[in-house]
Parts: C-alpha cells; sequence; structure tokens
C-alpha cells in the first residue's frame, strides 16, 4: 500500500515527527475536581508524565481593587473578608493594619492580641481546609470529612468572638469590632487542648499509612534557590529550606512578644511541604494559648479600639503579614479624602501559583492534584 | 400413576402426583437446582391457571396444550429461572450499596444515606434518577462503539455476577472449569474498557481506559497463580468441589494466610475500588473512562461496578472461607424437612447454604469498605511494583507452601 502512495513514506515518517503527535495537552480545569475553584492547569502529557504545565488563572477576576477606589475606607473591610473564604480574618487584619500605618497610629495592647488569636484560628480553619483537600486529592474522603469535622470547632470559636462563620468582618481600623466574648478564653483553651489531640488522628491516618507517604514523599522536589527566584513564600517555601517567616523576622502586632517555633524541613519535596502545614497547626495552638493567657492579663477593662479619622492623609502605606498561604502584602496611596486613591494586593497565591510548572513537570498525571494540593489554592485573592 | 404431563392436572387427573422437574427429559441441570424447581413451580402456578382459563372460555383448545406442554413450561421456566438469579444479584448488589454508603459514612463521622428504611431506599431514589435522566450523547464520539462497549461491560458483570454459585443447588452452569470460567468473564471487561475510553474523543477517559489494561496487567498474574494454588489444594476447579474440598479439611484461610490476604486486594483491584480505582481516578481524571457517560448509561455502570464487587467478595468467599458451609453444619443438608423438628426443620425450611454464601461475602465487603475508609488511591507505576514486586513474590511462596503441605501429605 505505501508504495503506491504519492507521497514517499519518508517524507510523512518525518512530518509525523514534526507534528510531536505522541504528546498531548491536556487542559485541566476551570471546573474539574482538581482545581479547587476557577482555574485552569494546562498539561503536557508524554504518556502518563508530564513534560510541560501551564497555570491559567483570572477566571474569578471580579475588579477588587479598582472597586476600593470607590468605597470609603470603613467600607472595605467587609470587601477584604472577601479575598479568601478561607483566610478572611488575615485579609482583613492585613487591610486595617495598612491603613493604621497611613494614619499612623498605634492600636491598642488587648486589640493587638486579639487579633493574633483571631489570626491563628483563621490559620488553622485554613489549614484543615487545605488538609481536607488533600485528602481527596489523593482518593481519600475520610481525612476531608475528618478535617472538616475538626475546622467546625474553629468556625464556632469565630462564631463565639464576632458572630460570623467565614466572612468574619471582625478587625476595624483602630483595633477591633468588639472585646472578646464572655467565656471567649475558656472556649477556646477548651477548643485547643481538645483538638491538638484530635489532629493525631488525622496525622495517624496519612502518616502511618505507606500508600499516603509514598504518594508525596520523594516527588516534585523544589531547591532553596529555585524557591527564591520564583517567590515563594509561606509554607511551601519553609518545605524547600527557606527559613524564613514574616511572624518571627519581621514581626507586627506583637508577634515578637510571643515564644513559637517556625518549622522549617530542608527535603524541599511534596512531603516536605504537607509537614510543614502540619507542624504550624501545633505551633498556631500555642500561639493562642499565649495570647489568650495575654489577653486575660491585660484585663476585661482594658482598651482595644481607637477612635481613628475617616480621612487618611496623602501618602502611601505599605503592610505585609504572614498568611496561612504566604506573604500577603496591602500597599494604600492616598489622596487625602476618605477613599483610596488606590490600593495594590500582593496576594502570596499568585505567586506561588506560577511554580505549578517546576512542580509539575516529571511527575505522574496522578500526582499532579496531590502536587498542587501543596500551594493551597484559593482563587477569591488570587484574581481579585 | 405415572406422571404424564401438566394436562392431566388441567383435565382433571385425579390420580396426578407432583413433577419433578429435575427428571423432566428437557431439563438443563444434572442435579437438583433450587432456583429452576422454584421457577418450575413458579410457570406451573401461571400457566396452569393461564391454560384453565382459556380452557373455560374454549374446551379443547391448542393454546392451553400447549401452555402445559412439557418443552413449553421448561422454557418459560428457564425465562423465570432467569430472572431469579439476576433478581438475587440484584437485590444483593442493593444491600451492598446501602451497606458500603452508610458504613463509610460511619466511619467518616457523618450519617450516611438518610432515604427511607435507614437508608435502604436511597439506592432506589438514586437508580430512579438515573433512569429518569435524559439521554445525552456528546458530539464527534464513536456512536456505536460508545453504546455496545457499554452494555457489553454492564452485560458482562451481569453474567459473572449471575454465574457465581451460591450454593450447590443454587447455580447457573456447574462446570468442572467453574472457577476458571467465572475468572475469564472478569478479566474481559477491562478491554472493553479500553476501547470505550478510546471511543469518547475525551483525553481523560482515554487515559482512564489506558490505565484499566495497565491494572488488569498488574493484579492478573498473580490472581490466577492463587487460583492455580486454590485449584491444587482441593485438585479440581470445579466451585462445588473446592468448597466440599474446604468443608472436609480445614478453610484454606488457613493453609494459605498469606494467599487470602493477597487475593483479598488482588480482588479488591478486580473490582476497580480504592486504592486500586485508577481507571476512574476522579482526583486527576474526572471520572476516568466513565466521563462521557451520564444519566442511566452511567447508572447501569455503577451497578456493573457493584456487581463485580460482590462477585470479587463471592470469588473470596468460595477460595478461602467454605463457601456456603459452616464448621460442624456443613452444608446444611442433614437437615431435611420431613426428618427434624424444632430448630432443624427451621434450618431445612430456610435456604440456609445460600444466606450463609451471601452473608459471608458481606463480611469480606465489610473489610473492602474499611479498606476503602482508610487508604488513598495508588499511583500507576506503584500498581505495577505492587502486582510485581509485593503480589507475585507472595503468591509465589504461598504456592511453595502449599507443594510443600501437598507433598508431606498435610493437606
Amino acid at each position: 500500500m505505501m508504495a503506491d502512495s504519492i507521497v514517499p513514506v519518508k517524507e510523512i515518517e518525518e512530518k509525523a515527527e514534526k507534528m510531536d503527535t505522541d504528546k498531548m495537552w491536556v487542559i485541566m480545569g476551570p471546573q474539574h475536581p482538581f482545581s479547587h475553584g476557577l482555574w485552569t492547569l494546562k498539561v503536557k502529557l508524554d504518556g502518563e508524565i508530564v513534560t510541560d504545565a501551564e497555570p491559567i488563572v483570572g477566571y474569578l477576576h471580579r475588579g477588587w481593587e479598582k472597586e476600593t477606589e470607590n468605597r470609603t475606607y470603613p467600607k472595605i473591610i467587609p470587601m477584604a473578608d472577601r479575598l479568601c473564604y478561607a483566610a478572611s480574618m488575615t485579609y482583613t487584619h492585613l487591610y486595617c493594619m495598612t491603613v493604621e500605618k497611613a494614619l499612623g497610629i498605634d492600636i491598642p495592647e488587648k486589640a493587638k492580641y486579639i487579633r493574633i488569636v483571631a489570626d491563628e484560628v483563621c490559620r488553622i480553619n485554613s489549614h484543615l481546609m487545605w488538609l481536607a483537600a488533600v485528602g481527596t486529592d489523593l482518593g481519600n474522603l475520610t481525612v476531608f470529612l475528618w478535617c472538616m469535622r475538626e475546622r467546625e470547632f474553629f468556625l464556632d470559636l469565630n462564631v463565639k468572638l464576632c458572630g460570623a462563620r467565614m466572612t468574619t468582618n471582625y478587625p476595624r481600623i483602630g483595633g477591633v469590632r468588639n472585646d472578646t466574648t464572655e467565656l471567649f478564653d475558656r472556649d477556646i483553651l477548651r477548643t485547643v487542648e481538645r483538638f491538638e489531640k484530635a489532629l493525631w488522628d488525622i496525622i495517624y491516618l496519612i502518616d502511618d499509612s505507606s500508600i499516603f507517604v509514598s504518594r508525596m514523599k520523594g516527588i516534585s522536589y523544589i531547591t532553596r534557590e529555585q524557591a527564591a527566584n520564583i517567590g515563594l513564600t509561606g509554607p511551601a517555601m519553609r518545605g524547600c529550606g527557606v527559613d524564613f517567616d514574616l511572624r518571627r523576622d519581621d514581626p507586627y502586632d506583637n508577634y515578637d512578644k510571643i515564644d513559637f517555633e517556625v518549622p522549617v524541613l530542608q527535603e524541599g519535596d511534596s512531603y516536605a511541604r504537607y509537614m510543614i502545614r502540619v507542624e504550624e497547626l501545633f505551633q498556631s495552638c500555642e500561639i493562642i494559648k499565649q495570647a489568650v493567657g495575654k489577653i486575660k492579663a491585660l484585663g476585661k477593662n482594658a482598651p482595644y479600639r481607637l477612635k481613628v479619622p475617616s480621612r487618611v492623609p496623602a501618602g502611601t502605606a505599605y503592610a505585609k503579614l504572614e498568611d496561612p498561604r504566604g506573604e500577603s502584602m496591602m500597599y494604600l496611596v492616598s489622596d487625602g479624602t476618605d477613599k483610596p486613591y488606590r490600593l495594590k494586593v500582593r496576594s502570596p497565591i499568585f505567586v506561588n501559583v506560577s511554580s505549578a510548572k517546576l512542580q509539575s513537570v516529571g511527575v505522574r498525571i496522578a500526582d499532579v492534584p496531590a502536587v498542587l494540593a501543596q500551594i493551597d489554592m484559593c482563587l477569591g485573592e488570587t484574581d481579585r | 400413576m405415572e406422571y404424564t404431563g401438566l394436562s392431566d392436572f388441567i383435565c382433571g387427573n385425579p390420580d396426578w402426583v407432583y413433577p419433578n422437574p429435575m427428571l423432566n427429559a428437557y431439563c438443563p441441570f444434572d442435579s437438583y437446582n433450587l432456583a429452576y424447581d422454584l421457577s418450575y413451580k413458579l410457570w406451573e402456578i401461571i400457566g396452569g391457571t393461564l391454560a384453565w382459563l382459556v380452557n373455560l372460555i374454549w374446551p379443547g383448545n391448542p393454546i392451553s396444550t400447549w401452555l402445559v406442554d412439557d418443552p413449553t413450561v421448561v422454557l418459560f421456566a428457564l425465562i423465570i429461572f432467569m430472572l431469579l438469579i439476576f433478581m438475587v444479584a440484584f437485590v444483593n448488589v442493593l444491600i451492598v450499596l446501602w451497606m458500603e454508603r452508610k458504613g463509610l459514612g460511619r466511619m467518616m463521622d457523618r450519617r450516611g444515606t438518610m432515604v427511607g428504611m435507614k437508608g435502604f431506599l436511597q439506592c432506589v431514589a438514586d437508580g430512579l434518577k438515573t433512569f429518569l435522566k435524559e439521554n445525552t450523547l456528546p458530539k464527534k464520539i464513536d456512536k456505536m462503539t460508545y453504546m455496545w462497549t457499554v452494555s457489553l461491560i454492564v452485560g458482562l458483570s451481569v453474567l459473572v455476577a449471575c454465574m457465581v454459585p451460591l450454593s450447590q443447588r443454587w447455580y447457573v452452569v456447574n462446570y468442572d472449569s467453574g472457577l476458571l470460567i467465572i475468572m475469564a468473564f472478569f478479566a474481559l471487561a477491562p478491554f472493553f474498557i479500553l476501547v470505550s475510553g478510546w471511543s469518547q474523543n475525551n483525553k481523560y477517559s482515554l487515559i482512564g481506559g489506558m490505565r484499566a489494561a495497565e491494572l488488569m496487567i498488574s493484579y492478573e498474574v498473580p490472581m490466577l497463580i492463587m487460583i492455580a494454588t486454590t485449584a491444587l489444594l482441593a485438585g479440581s476447579f470445579n466451585i462445588g468441589d473446592i468448597v466440599y474440598a474446604q468443608n472436609s479439611s480445614v478453610w484454606y484461610f488457613i493453609p494459605q494466610a498469606l494467599g487470602f490476604v493477597v487475593f483479598f486486594f488482588c480482588a479488591t483491584a478486580e473490582a476497580e475500588r480504592v486504592p486500586f480505582d485508577i481507571a476512574e481516578a476522579e482526583a486527576e481524571l474526572v471520572e476516568g473512562w466513565q466521563t462521557e457517560y451520564a444519566g442511566m448509561k452511567w447508572g447501569l455502570i455503577m451497578l456493573g461496578d457493584y456487581l463485580r464487587g460482590t462477585v470479587s467478595c463471592g470469588m473470596v468467599v468460595i477460595m478461602y472461607l467454605g463457601g456456603w458451609t459452616l464448621p460442624f453444619l456443613g452444608d446444611f443438608s442433614q437437615f431435611t424437612i420431613e426428618g427434624s423438628t424444632g430448630i432443624g426443620y427451621l434450618l431445612a425450611w430456610l435456604p440456609m447454604p445460600e444466606l450463609v454464601f451471601i452473608l459471608k461475602s458481606y463480611v469480606v465487603f465489610f473489610f473492602m469498605i474499611l479498606v476503602r475508609c482508610a487508604f488513598a488511591r495508588v499511583r500507576t507505576d506503584q500498581i505495577l511494583n505492587i502486582g510485581w514486586k509485593v503480589f507475585m513474590p507472595l503468591a509465589v511462596i504461598n504456592l511453595a507452601i502449599v507443594l510443600f503441605l501437598k507433598i508431606g501429605g498435610v493437606m
């Protein structure tokens, strides 16, 4: 048959080589079980092995930064809640901190400690959400539901503190909205002590199972240099051996008066990044215990909020904070009115997701969800 | 008086005796078959009533005679027999589905299904939902392949589920190579999964289909070695022989403790359940090879999956847990309705061997639920490693142990 063909066989073969037919692009997303939110990962597959990858974000862009320019300063606080459903408290905190810097005021001690407690509860919420997602990405629903069960206790703490579960709307420019409610310190200590034991159930389920560990160990290595070059921050960076945490190295809001450890691992594989976050859960519990003690020591009638002017003097301000997922920053340009001239958000995941190619090239497609779960995607803040 | 056919009964012969369907010249079974007996009696009632009614209107008509003729009765009895066997398998699947959803729910600290009768009716509701869904066909698929592969996969699952004997008297075929035939039909499905994944014009289903083939080459060989080991111990591939060999000596999970564990995991892989459900890994492949199947087709595939799950458990029970026999009680054949009273009468009256078999397979399935609850999904290269570097040597060691036992004359 081929001998009768008009086109010489050799030419056909050459063309086939040029066409690169043995590899295919698989577009995972925007509606795909692995993308927790609306984003796309294009992966180029050679059989099952990923040879190239390209993250595409922007499906959830809603003009957040532009919208803030039409709102007065206090009205932006509930909007900051909506940046990330799992880290609402930290983003509101960050926004308030930025405006406070622009105003040049120092908030009361008690507010600082309450913010620390709220931030760490938020961090535990966010990390449990991430652990749940790791479970489903590895094909196990038990981890997911157990994490959700534990997370419920911390959402209840949010309710106790400010009446809302997820979009908390709690920090205010100049302090926090309300003092800690009655018996809040008792409840939070009980919850944390219970959680420190209950977390071991989940850890035993994952770390004692060789299947779980073998799915994460030894894949998707990132070196220190690569992590620094790509701008990784947060637990993902600390899993690659970079010893840096804003809470310790550039402390804000009295984090310097609290004694805690920053977990760092040198391995740089997917499992190390997993271990960092689990260890951070325990460290958050430790921070909460100390901060609650400090709040108690300050007494019941200590001030927790300052009165602040509605107009911010012209100039710029910049604040950064250790988000559950990395370093989030806000940059405020004020023209002296009661509305910001420009408010820029630096989302940690927007930068971290650019490591998707670095992380997923070389692994099998089965590992792509497991590896990218370690970034802990949240699209609200990525696309803004 | 000698029995000459059902027409004697219709025409009012006073000396009529109850026929034994197994003595019928047209009977396809060589030993007593409870399911066939039941269907024969059922058709005698239905067909007899029909014939009698027609005979009332038109006495001496040919239709009545045809309805109660021996070949006709056997034909209709066989149709009812098939329905009966399928019904039992189907109800079995419903119970297993309920067990899985409720058990998994409890282990995960949630309630599980809640619709009616402790959640049992959820399966019915889901079945109804898939049945009422629109039949959607994606564009640019190979329509014929797309449709016939799903029919074949579901059909093969039903076939293999119906072929597992529940007891010595509840079977479809009684071949000397019964175990091999079940395994052969079992192993056919991955080929059609591969073709089906190809026909859907979807990259996810293509990868899923390829993975089904990859899965098969990893667990099939150790599994067949284990089957050979069991056959070596029992001296036969016949399922009845294997079960009675265990009844007369000891259940095979004791001499083949290794093989029992390995076969259990192979059976889990065979049923494509977590941790070996790589062909439909929902985390990365959406739904694997089932991605483009919606509505009733997907419902049937699910039914097929669980049918295969019950068969896997049935195979474990047959090969290692003594099938339908119990220690000291055997297969309950010593209890007869005529010869016993009290508990013995009850045991003879109830379908005890069938119940024992089904309950044993539920116990095995419960362990599969535990595995699904505790494990993550393995990777494609890991399953090849597990199959060839863990299961295979263990299966060979198991075979060696059995050989020594056999040579030493212990078993």
